[in-house]
């Protein structure tokens, strides 16, 4: 039902209530609703999978997969993709029917996108790994360094420290997975979480060894050394910690419209006027500050690969950004201000 | 890891573009440079036939082609940055990770550890390195002056057939028997305790360097099939969704 047959219907009714008075009646729409027929091809091999009809014209793409899925039990809503072109991009779930260009007849090109799991599932399985990880190295225990070692503390202070750390950094983590962060799509692949999972948790034990290390050297410069580190770390955590907030505070529960991040009262945001993905800065600042506590040529190497991914994953937001907001900040660049 | 979309639909399409009308100098440049290392390698060739007739022997062989070899071989390097650009419509990573394993035979292996010059294994995969990348570069050459005689591009889809596996079962024997000399000289090898709180152990490494045979020589073999399909027999594959 189009929106004006809904306020003729709402006035008639309020004025109904109200003293009687000459008032045009509303116009007497022929309750007819022009119901689509919906077909469902296979994107690849063109094969007719499913015919559709008498659907509602205010459904949405996610009642039509839910249909598909009635009939194809196995490929769950969250699994199709459905496309007008074979080559184009996902109608998105909320799109619906009567809004997009196709006649009374809709062909959807269906592509199956593997077995997917729930985000959450996998960003907490990323950090409660290497949490968890860290902690055996840092406790020693047994078959990891020689038996004279098991169960034995480092003699010194700044392995503690790094494991605070580090623990700390994934406990804020898993926490903002729980509490903070809001994701528009619900599941990713399943194989994502085998990679995901491998490249934290691998790197975690690369990094946690030799920090733990019975044999490990304290960084060059000492005290000096690991007191700026730490200062740059929690700077960073901190900071970063802000931009999750301010990115939460952006997005209204289950509404889908983005928004430009601007700078707010808290100082830690302010990097929004340069930066369009600052929780990416300040992640790197994060586990710069660790390099250089722990002085540890394995942290410098995750530092560095976990830097070219967030480069790539903040010039593809940032592109969106520019894509999708005519007017977005000129000055802002991706990651880091000025450069890249 | 926040999986991002790709976006790259609209950068694909630029450097679709780019492709299709490759410019002249880089098809120039191209052509320059598979006649060049289609020379080279016959050189090499050249070289092994003439000092096995000589000497009768293919001990001493390496040391006497050694040079040559590295210095073609390194060249190669120049493909990675190919595709990395365009002018060549091949994925960076197959690329990289081709040249890189040659790269690593020749100067951390073959070069680096001396008393397995003289092995049957090195000359196994010298044999098919020479042969392959004859083949390849030809093949390439005639294809940017599009006039490809049949028999070389018979050659390179059939002949990868036989020759992969003999190439990499010389490889793996040559690696096998180094790793004796790798543990008693500790070479490449970083102990703790140091500066930089990392340790490195090459023999470890090169067992893995092994293993890692396992699943990556299958896709590569696989993929070299599936071409071989696609051009010669001219099958048209659906590839399946991942």
């Amino acid at each position: 039902m189009d929106t004006l047959a809904l306020e003729a219907k709402a006035n008639g009714q309020e004025k109904k209530s109200s003293a009687p008075r000459p008032r045009p009646k509303p116009p007497k729409k022929a309750k007819r609703i022009v119901y689509f027929e919906v077909e469902i091809v296979d994107a690849k091999t063109k094969e007719k999978l499913l015919l559709l009809d008498k659907v509602e014209p205010t459904s949405t793409i996610l009642d039509i997969k839910a249909l598909f899925h009635k009939s194809n039990p196995q490929w769950y809503p969250a699994r199709q993709s459905l496309r007008l072109d074979p080559k184009g991009k996902g109608l998105k779930d909320e799109d619906i029917l009567q809004t997009l260009p196709v006649g009374t007849t809709a062909s959807f090109y269906f592509s199956d996108l593997g077995a997917q799991i729930a985000w959450g599932t996998v960003f907490l399985s990323e950090c409660y790994g290497p949490l968890l990880i860290y902690l055996m190295f840092y406790f020693r225990l047994p078959f990891i360094y020689a038996p004279k070692y098991d169960f034995s503390s480092s003699k010194h202070w700044v392995v503690h420290l790094a494991c605070m750390c580090h623990s700390f950094h994934y406990v804020k983590r898993i926490l903002e997975t729980l509490f903070i962060h809001r994701i528009s799509h619900g599941t990713m692949p399943l194989r994502n979480i085998f990679k995901n999972c491998s490249y934290y948790w691998c790197f975690a034990a690369w990094m946690a060894y030799y920090i733990n290390h019975p044999l490990y050297t304290p960084p060059y410069y000492g005290q000096q050394q690991v007191k700026t580190a730490l200062i740059i770390f929690l700077f960073c955590q901190v900071g970063n910690f802000s931009i999750n907030i301010t990115l939460r505070n952006l997005k209204c529960p289950g509404s889908k419209v983005k928004k430009i991040p601007h700078p707010t009262k808290n100082p830690f945001t302010w990097i929004f006027a340069l930066v369009s993905c600052p929780n990416y800065t300040y992640e790197l600042g994060s586990w710069m500050g660790f390099t250089v506590m722990t002085q540890c040529l394995p942290v410098a190497f995750f530092t560095i690969v976990g830097f070219v991914l967030m480069t790539v994953w903040a010039r593809g937001k940032h592109r969106n950004y520019r894509k999708e907001f005519r007017d977005y900040p000129t000055l802002r660049s991706p990651i880091l201000p000025f450069i890249l | 890891m926040a999986s991002t979309e790709e976006d790259g639909s609209v950068e694909e399409k630029e450097n679709n573009n780019k492709k299709r009308t490759k410019s002249a100098f880089a098809v120039a440049w191209l052509t320059f440079y598979n006649i060049a290392m289609t020379a080279g390698w016959l050189v090499l060739a050249m070289a092994m036939m003439r000092f096995y007739i000589q000497k009768g022997t293919h001990k001493g062989l390496y040391k006497s082609i050694a040079r040559t070899l590295k210095f073609f071989q390194t060249i190669a390097l120049v493909e990675v940055v190919h595709c990395a650009i365009g002018i060549v419509r091949t994925s960076v990573i197959v690329t990289g990770v081709q040249v890189c394993s040659r790269i690593f035979m020749v100067w951390f292996i073959t070069n680096s550890i001396k008393q397995i010059q003289n092995e049957e294994s090195v000359i196994l995969f010298l044999v098919v390195w020479t042969f392959t990348e004859i083949t390849r570069y030809s093949f390439y050459t005639f294809n940017l002056l599009n006039h490809l005689p049949y028999f070389i591009k018979w050659a390179r889809y059939n002949m990868f057939i036989i020759m992969y596996p003999l190439g990499v079962a010389g490889e793996l024997l040559t690696i096998y028997t180094a790793l004796p000399y790798v543990r008693k000289t500790g070479m490449l090898s970083m102990r703790l305790p140091n500066k930089y709180n990392v340790s490195f152990d090459y023999y470890y490494f090169l067992i893995i360097v092994m293993l890692s045979y396992i699943p990556l020589f299958p896709q590569l073999y696989f993929h070299m099939l599936r071409q071989r399909r696609k051009m010669l027999l001219g099958e048209i594959i659906v590839e399946k969704d991942e």
